[in-house]
C-alpha cells in the first residue's frame, strides 16, 4: 500500500509480527516465536543463529511450509507463504537420504515429485554430484557414503528443481570441525554468482559471521530477534578471515547477547 | 578366510545333527526300543525313500503345498491391503482393528472345524484357514511398517511439494517393507501349521491327513518321516521368503557387523 520506504528491490522474504505458539503433551502453550521482524534481499546470504531452543528451526520451518504460520505475516515475493513451495530447496541438520535410492537417484527426488521430467535432469543431476565433489560416487547408495558425502548429496538434491530460495538448518552440525569448515567453503562457492538467497540456521555463531551477508541473532524463551548485524567482510570470505580483528569484532557482538545466558553450545 | 571359517561352521552344525542321529539310532538298538514308540533313524529314512519311490508321499505333499501356497498368498495379500488401508487412515484403524484383533484373540484351531462345515472337506477349507492364520503378522507388520517413516523424511518430501500419495509412494511404503517381511516370513511358517491343522480337523488328502492314517495303523516310522518332510518344506519356503527379502530390501544390512562384547 502506502510503502514510503524506497528500496532497490523488494525483499524476497519479508516476516511481520510473526507469532507461533504450540501446545505440549501436557496442554501448556509455549510461545516458540514472539514478535518476529526481518527481511531477506533476494541474492543474499543470511543466517540465523542462536542457542538451542530459540525457535530457529520453527522459524525455517514455517518459511519451508511444512509448519502453520500461527500469527502475524510471514510474505514471499509478496504473497503469503501458506504451504510447501516448488521454489524452496530444504537441506535439514541429518541428510535424510532414501536408503534404497543411489546418490543420483536421491538427487532427482525434487524432480519426480514436482513431474518435471526426471530423464531431461539426469545430467543436471550428475553435474550438481560433480559440483559438491562426489563425481564418482553418482551409483553409490546412502550406506555407502560419508555423514559429509551424504549431506553434499542433500545440498545436490536441494538445487536440483533451481530454487530461488535455498533453506539450510545447521547442515553441518552433525559433522567434525576440519569437514564443516570445508563444506562452509564450498556452500559459498556454490551460492556465489548463483544468484539464489539462502538462509542458514546454525548455532556456531563463527559459522553464522563466516558465511552471511546478514546474522540474525535470536534468544530463547520466548525466540525472538535480539539484533540483526550486517556482515560487511569483503567477499570471497577465506578461512584466514576468521582470525582477523573485524572478525572478531562481530563474533564479540553477538557473543554478548548470550553473556547472560552463559555460553552458547557450541 | 571367511569361507573358512563358514565351512568350519557348517561342518560343525552337520557334525552335532550326525552324532545325535547316531546315539540316537544307537540307543534304540541297545535297548531295544520297540518301533511304534521311537522307530530308529534308519528306519525313518527306510519309510522316506519308501513313501517316495511309491509316489504316495509327494502326491500328498503336493496338495499340502498347494493349501500353503494359496492360503499364504490370499492371508498375505488381504492382510497387506488391510494393513494399507488402516496405516494410511486413522479413522479406519479406530473404526475395525479392535475387531480384528478380537478375531485375532480367537484361537483358529477353534474354529478350523466350522471352517471345515462351511467349506467342506476339500481343499478349500485348507486354503481358508491357512489364509486366516497368515493374515494378521502380515497386517500387524505393514501397520507398525507404514508409521515407521522418520519425521524428517515425511517432512522433507513435503518441503519439496509432495502430495500425499507421493509421500506414500516414495517414503512410507520403502520404510514399511522391512517389516512387511518379518510379517510374511512369519505368516509362511504359519502357514505350514495351519495346512496341517486344517487336515487334522477334517480332509481326504494332504501330509497332515496321511500322519492321521499312519498313526492309527501304528506307523511310527512312517510318521516320522512325514515330519521330516514338512521340516524340509518349512525350511524351503522359509529360505525362499528370505531369499526375497534380500532382494526387495536390499539396503537393510541383513548381517550386521557383530558388536565386540555384544
Amino acid at each position: 500500500m502506502n510503502d514510503k520506504v524506497p528500496v532497490a528491490a523488494p525483499p524476497l522474504i519479508r516476516a511481520t509480527g510473526l507469532n507461533k505458539t504450540y501446545a505440549t503433551q501436557d496442554g501448556q502453550q509455549i510461545i516458540a516465536l514472539s514478535d518476529i521482524d526481518f527481511e531477506i534481499a533476494p541474492g543474499s546470504f543470511v543466517t540465523v543463529v542462536g542457542p538451542s531452543g530459540c525457535g530457529k528451526s520453527t522459524l525455517l520451518k514455517i518459511m519451508a511450509g511444512i509448519l502453520p504460520g500461527g500469527t502475524g505475516t510471514l510474505n514471499m515475493s509478496g504473497r503469503p507463504i501458506s504451504g510447501p513451495s516448488r521454489n524452496v530447496g530444504v537441506v535439514f541438520q541429518a541428510p535424510v537420504l532414501l536408503p534404497w535410492r543411489t546418490a543420483l537417484e536421491n538427487v532427482l527426488v525434487p524432480i519426480e515429485i514436482q513431474r518435471r521430467g526426471r530423464t531431461a535432469h539426469i545430467d543436471k543431476a550428475r553435474g550438481l554430484l560433480r559440483m559438491v565433489g562426489l563425481d564418482g560416487f553418482e551409483d553409490k547408495y546412502p550406506g555407502e557414503l560419508s555423514g559429509g558425502m551424504q549431506q553434499r548429496v542433500g545440498i545436490a538434491r536441494a538445487l536440483i528443481h533451481d530454487p530461488d530460495l535455498l533453506l539450510m538448518d545447521e547442515p553441518f552440525g552433525a559433522l567434525d570441525a576440519m569437514t564443516r569448515e570445508s563444506m562452509n567453503l564450498e556452500l559459498l562457492r556454490i551460492w556465489t554468482g548463483s544468484g539464489k538467497t539462502v538462509m542458514l540456521v546454525t548455532h556456531s555463531i563463527p559459522e553464522a559471521v563466516f558465511l552471511a551477508d546478514r546474522v540474525i541473532v535470536m534468544s530463547p524463551r520466548p525466540g525472538r530477534i535480539t539484533e540483526i548485524i550486517d556482515v560487511d567482510l569483503p567477499r570471497p570470505r577465506r578461512l584466514s578471515m576468521m582470525s582477523t580483528a573485524p572478525f572478531g569484532e562481530l563474533t564479540d557482538t553477538i557473543r554478548r547477547h548470550f553473556g547472560a545466558l552463559g555460553a552458547l553450545d557450541s | 578366510m571367511r569361507r573358512l571359517k563358514r565351512f568350519a561352521d557348517l561342518s560343525m552344525t552337520l557334525g552335532l545333527g550326525l552324532l545325535i542321529l547316531a546315539a540316537w539310532e544307537l540307543a534304540v538298538r541297545v535297548f531295544a526300543i520297540p518301533a511304534i514308540i521311537v522307530p530308529a533313524p534308519t528306519a525313518v529314512l527306510g519309510a522316506l525313500r519308501d513313501g517316495i519311490l511309491s509316489g504316495e508321499l509327494l502326491t500328498h505333499l503336493w496338495v499340502t503345498l498347494a493349501e500353503v501356497l494359496l492360503g499364504f498368498a490370499f492371508g498375505a495379500a488381504f492382510g497387506l491391503v488391510c494393513g494399507v488401508m488402516i496405516g494410511l487412515f486413522t479413522l479406519l484403524e479406530n473404526l475395525v482393528y479392535p475387531y480384528i484383533v478380537a478375531f485375532q484373540t480367537v484361537p483358529k484351531v477353534a474354529i478350523a472345524p466350522i471352517i471345515v462345515i462351511w467349506f467342506g472337506y476339500g481343499m478349500a477349507s485348507k486354503v481358508v484357514i491357512t489364509a486366516t492364520i497368515a493374515f494378521f503378522p502380515v497386517l500387524a507388520n505393514t501397520i507398525v511398517g507404514l508409521r515407521a517413516a522418520p519425521r524428517d523424511q515425511v517432512e522433507l518430501m513435503v518441503a519439496f511439494t509432495a502430495s500425499r500419495w507421493q509421500v506414500f509412494r516414495l517414503v512410507r511404503w520403502p520404510q514399511a517393507l522391512p517389516f512387511i517381511f518379518v510379517g510374511l516370513e512369519v505368516a509362511m511358517v504359519l502357514a505350514v501349521i495351519g495346512a496341517i491343522v486344517g487336515e487334522f480337523v477334517g480332509s481326504q488328502a494332504g501330509l497332515g491327513y496321511l500322519i492321521l492314517q499312519r498313526d492309527f495303523n501304528l506307523d511310527m516310522a512312517g510318521v516320522f518321516a512325514i515330519l521330516l518332510l514338512l521340516s524340509a518344506l518349512g525350511i524351503g519356503l522359509h529360505a525362499l521368503m528370505m531369499a526375497l527379502q534380500r532382494r526387495v530390501v536390499f539396503w537393510v544390512d541383513h548381517r550386521g557387523d557383530r558388536v565386540v562384547g555384544a
